[in-house]
């Protein structure tokens, strides 16, 4: 079913704006050329609203208040604020408090920086090992790659992100959390004909290539692959270089 | 078993199930019942049961013998009520398996037990009827004049039940009895003679507010779940209740679970939901299985199920028992909890009565809001909007805890000032001691102190003191309580029952929590208090659920009233309540020690020396702070400072 796509008018900044109903906030905005800080937030995946740095004032219907952007879908009408002196308050404090999670990250020293954070007044988390919660590796993992290799688990400061009881048995060390991670805390490594995504622990063999014999990818990935959208079994003989030289 | 039979079908059977429910509830013989609600057995109410019921078969005695929910007064626990044909009601308090049993022989003779007595009732007021039910009494009081009516006890005088008007007076499994105090009537009432928008007008028009915390409209709620497009609708009951020191939703489904029933399906019905959904926490053993008897008697009797009452409505109630999380009471988490997902809250920028359980159009209301919709259909809104203030009507349920001389589950009409509460139906603070504050609202409640004493109960005052209504947790404390380390309890709390999606909620309860430990612990150093608004104000403003937005209120809401305390920690390194184990001292009073030797011999790290006669000294260096010495001294020459 065709759904009618209704385009809604709106501000930010005092500037209209005009995008589809419904659309979430944050993107349109950027689009737009607004600079929002945001760390939970990735086009390929679904919003979460877990950072809170996407902050911003909306009023509708006369009535403002701070809400993220990222998930706020857009109406007409409504008046959006993106640098209140309310949301720089809010935003510097989040900020001071992911910087204690990822005091090493460059990106998260970069965003403080950025809105005046030169330091963190609290302890570090050093066991978070960089780690900021915003789940985006969870997100990628379960809705992009659809291999459900790792999860959230616990509640209030003890909440981390590991695979589901521990064990990686799931995961295809594909790399997409790596690859999505703002802080860079998900390492991928390659030894010899071994990949290892050392966060999760999870070390798999490489399958090597039938034509150059060089490895490229873990052959558990490449059977799950496989298995997932039903491809004949010697589909990932080649590896992608030599692959497209036989074409 | 209970309730067993034919099924309902129209007013004639429902007659017949009442004709049945006054013969068990005011039978032609002795009744004897037992208060079992989760406060009646913790305080030993089996154990009394177990000897009444030993008694009556030793003695082969023709009394009948039965349970009921809690009729509120806690502190007095074990109650047991006895109704003897002809004469008005007793409640004994206080009662203990040896009382059990000569309670028994004494009303075998025909002779009563005064000292005992809680009160004595002569009439009952029920709301389906126009005039109080009143007691035959036959050939007067014969003494028991003596034993205060209910309505003149200081605990009750102020009370008024309609949430809880069945518990304690009926047997929770019974469906007889609750029909035969007007149950299930006003259900049959508006299936044959209401329409949906009647319905929903009634409620609207009432100024009912929800009772489980955020205080929305129940009303506009329905109404707009009733409006928006999809199929299939469906209606929650939030059981989630997680405050500690609160329970008012366990009482009314463990001594009165139909009445939420009965609630939900007139709701279902004029929203147009066929299926329904009890949210219940399973830490509550006797309100599922009490919830659970209900929903069985009610399918039996064709009240849930196809065709209810003969009207062609159907609705369903199926219960999820909740897994321990304080925060799946949060409506979008609770959902999510509903379908299989973890509890985690979502943004409600789209409201759960458009999309809610499986994106669906969804009803949720907490327990006692349930509980009061067949009161309003049946009384109607005028007469319901009479009672309590301009911006909150009815009732409303308080646990009243802590420091207080009674203890116990109270339901007063809003705007009753919060003085009335702890002074009158509280009877004021234990030992002659001070009363300090009083926490409303639960964990993420305000302390409120007494200079605000005379704050009414209403939604919006309480919010505009820093508090909240919250679920009704109301705890008093007293001039020994530290409110630094109320703030620090509750916050611990609060981060350990924190989803931790948000970066505010999860590390602003952290960052607040080590912050007042240090203060506690002696560690506090300037700017501590500043900082300490900073992240409650991000933490307040930047969360996405409710949850987080009041996370902050313990310790906003104790700054606010009790700087000065908090300075005193964090300057003068001191606990002016005397609790921080970091701040204070014990020592001995050398002219009040009578040299007893009490201390010295509980003391845990030996650190208290003396002889017979000299009096004693506690060494600073071994002594833990632990207050053994101070709670044992008979004299009270342990001092602290």
């Amino acid at each position: 079913m065709m759904s009618e796509k209704e385009l809604v008018r709106f501000q930010i900044d005092g500037l209209e704006v005009e995008a589809e109903k419904g659309q979430m906030l944050l993107p349109v905005a950027l689009e737009y050329g607004f600079e929002i800080p945001h760390l939970c937030y990735h086009e390929a995946v679904s919003p979460y609203g877990a950072c809170r740095l996407c902050l911003v004032e909306v009023t509708k219907r006369g009535r403002t208040r701070m809400t993220t952007s990222c998930n706020y879908p857009v109406d007409a009408g409504i008046e959006v604020a993106t640098a209140t002196e309310n949301v720089l308050r809010a935003r510097r404090m989040m900020l001071e408090l992911i910087l204690a999670r990822a005091p090493h990250s460059e990106r998260i020293l970069a965003m403080a920086r950025s809105v005046g954070v030169e330091g963190t007044r609290f302890p570090i988390i050093e066991e978070a090992e960089d780690c900021i919660l915003c789940g985006l590796c969870e997100r990628v993992c379960r809705e992009v790659v659809g291999a459900n290799a790792i999860t959230f688990v616990n509640r209030g400061d003890k909440r981390e992100v590991t695979p589901p009881f521990w064990d990686p048995i799931a995961c295809i060390a594909c790399g997409a959390c790596v690859y999505i991670c703002p802080t860079d805390c998900i390492k991928m490594e390659e030894r010899g004909d071994e990949r290892t995504i050392v966060r999760w622990k999870r070390t798999l063999k490489m399958q090597p290539c039938k034509s150059c014999g060089k490895p490229f990818a873990p052959l558990f990935q490449l059977n799950w692959i496989i298995d997932q959208v039903q491809l004949p079994k010697d589909f990932f003989e080649l590896c992608p270089v030599c692959r497209k030289q036989k074409k | 078993m209970k309730g067993e039979g034919m099924r309902v079908r129209g007013l004639d059977d429902l007659i017949k199930l009442r004709e049945k429910g006054l013969k068990r509830l005011y039978p032609d013989k002795i009744k004897m019942t037992v208060e079992m609600a989760t406060c009646g057995i913790s305080a030993g109410a089996h154990h009394v049961y177990e000897a009444i019921k030993d008694r009556i078969r030793e003695r082969k005695l023709d009394i009948t013998l039965a349970k009921s929910g809690c009729i509120g007064f806690c502190q007095r626990e074990p109650l047991v009520d006895v109704w003897i044909p002809g004469k008005p009601r007793i409640i004994y308090q206080e009662m203990t398996p040896e009382k059990g049993v000569e309670l028994i022989d004494l009303i075998a003779k025909g002779d009563l037990q005064k000292e005992w007595g809680l009160c004595r009732t002569e009439e009952e007021v029920i709301f389906f009827e126009d005039e109080p039910r009143r007691y035959t009494i036959e050939s007067g009081l014969e003494g028991r004049e003596d034993i205060s009516l209910y309505q003149d006890v200081e605990f009750y005088k102020k009370q008024f039940k309609i949430a809880l008007r069945n518990c304690g007076y009926i047997d929770p499994e019974s469906i007889d009895e609750y029909t035969a105090r007007g149950g299930y009537f006003t259900l049959h009432k508006v299936l044959h003679e209401m329409k949906s928008d009647e319905i929903i007008n009634e409620v609207k028009r009432s100024g009912l507010r929800g009772r489980g915390g955020a205080g929305f409209l129940t009303g506009r709620k329905w109404e707009s779940c009733q409006k928006a497009r999809g199929d299939r609708k469906y209606v929650v009951c939030n059981a989630d209740e997680g405050d500690p020191g609160a329970y008012m939703d366990r009482s009314v489904l463990e001594g009165d679970p139909h009445s939420v029933l009965e609630g939900m399906i007139i709701g279902a019905y004029a929203i147009g939901a066929h299926e329904g959904y009890i949210y219940v926490r399973n830490e509550y053993p006797l309100a599922v299985k009490n919830i659970g008897v209900a929903i069985k008697q009610a399918e039996e009797k064709g009240l849930l199920g196809k065709d209810i009452l003969g009207s062609g409505f159907d609705f369903t109630v199926t219960i999820n028992k909740g897994g321990g999380a304080f925060v799946a009471g949060e409506s979008t988490a609770l959902m999510a909890s509903i379908e299989g997902y973890v509890a985690e809250p979502r943004a409600k920028h789209i409201h759960t009565v458009e999309s809610g359980l499986w994106d669906r159009p969804t009803n949720l209301n907490n327990v006692e809001t349930w509980a009061n919709v067949p009161v309003i259909i049946e009384k109607g809104a005028d007469w319901f909007s009479k009672i309590g203030t301009e911006g909150s009507k009815g009732t409303k349920i308080f646990s009243l805890v802590g420091k207080i001389n009674n203890t116990g589950l109270i339901e007063v009409p809003m705007g009753m000032t919060l003085r009335e509460i702890v002074y009158e139906i509280g009877g004021g603070i234990p030992d002659g001691k001070r009363f300090k504050a009083v926490q409303t609202g639960g964990p993420s409640g305000g302390c409120i102190p007494e200079a605000l004493l005379d704050l009414p109960v209403d939604f919006d005052a309480l919010t505009e003191a820093g508090s909240m209504m919250g679920s009704g947790g109301m705890i008093v404390m007293d001039e020994s309580t530290c409110m630094v380390d109320v703030a620090k309890y509750f916050t611990d709390f609060l981060k350990d029952e924190s989803c931790g999606k948000c970066t505010s909620c999860r590390d602003g309860t952290l960052r607040m929590y080590e912050i007042l430990d240090r203060i506690t612990k002696g560690e506090g150093k300037e700017g501590d208090i500043e900082l300490l608004e900073e992240i409650g104000w991000a933490t307040t403003e930047a969360s996405l659920c409710a949850l987080g937005g009041t996370a902050a209120n313990p310790v906003l809401s104790t700054i606010r009233y009790f700087r000065d305390e908090y300075e005193a920690h964090i300057r003068d390194k001191r606990c002016p309540a005397g609790v921080c184990p970091a701040l204070i001292t014990y020592t001995i009073d050398p002219e009040a020690c009578i040299a007893c030797g009490k201390c010295k011999k509980e003391c845990p790290t030996k650190a208290i020396t003396g002889k017979k006669k000299v009096p004693h000294e506690i060494d600073q260096a071994k002594c833990i702070k632990c207050g053994t010495c101070k709670e044992v001294c008979p004299v009270d020459a342990v001092k602290v400072k």
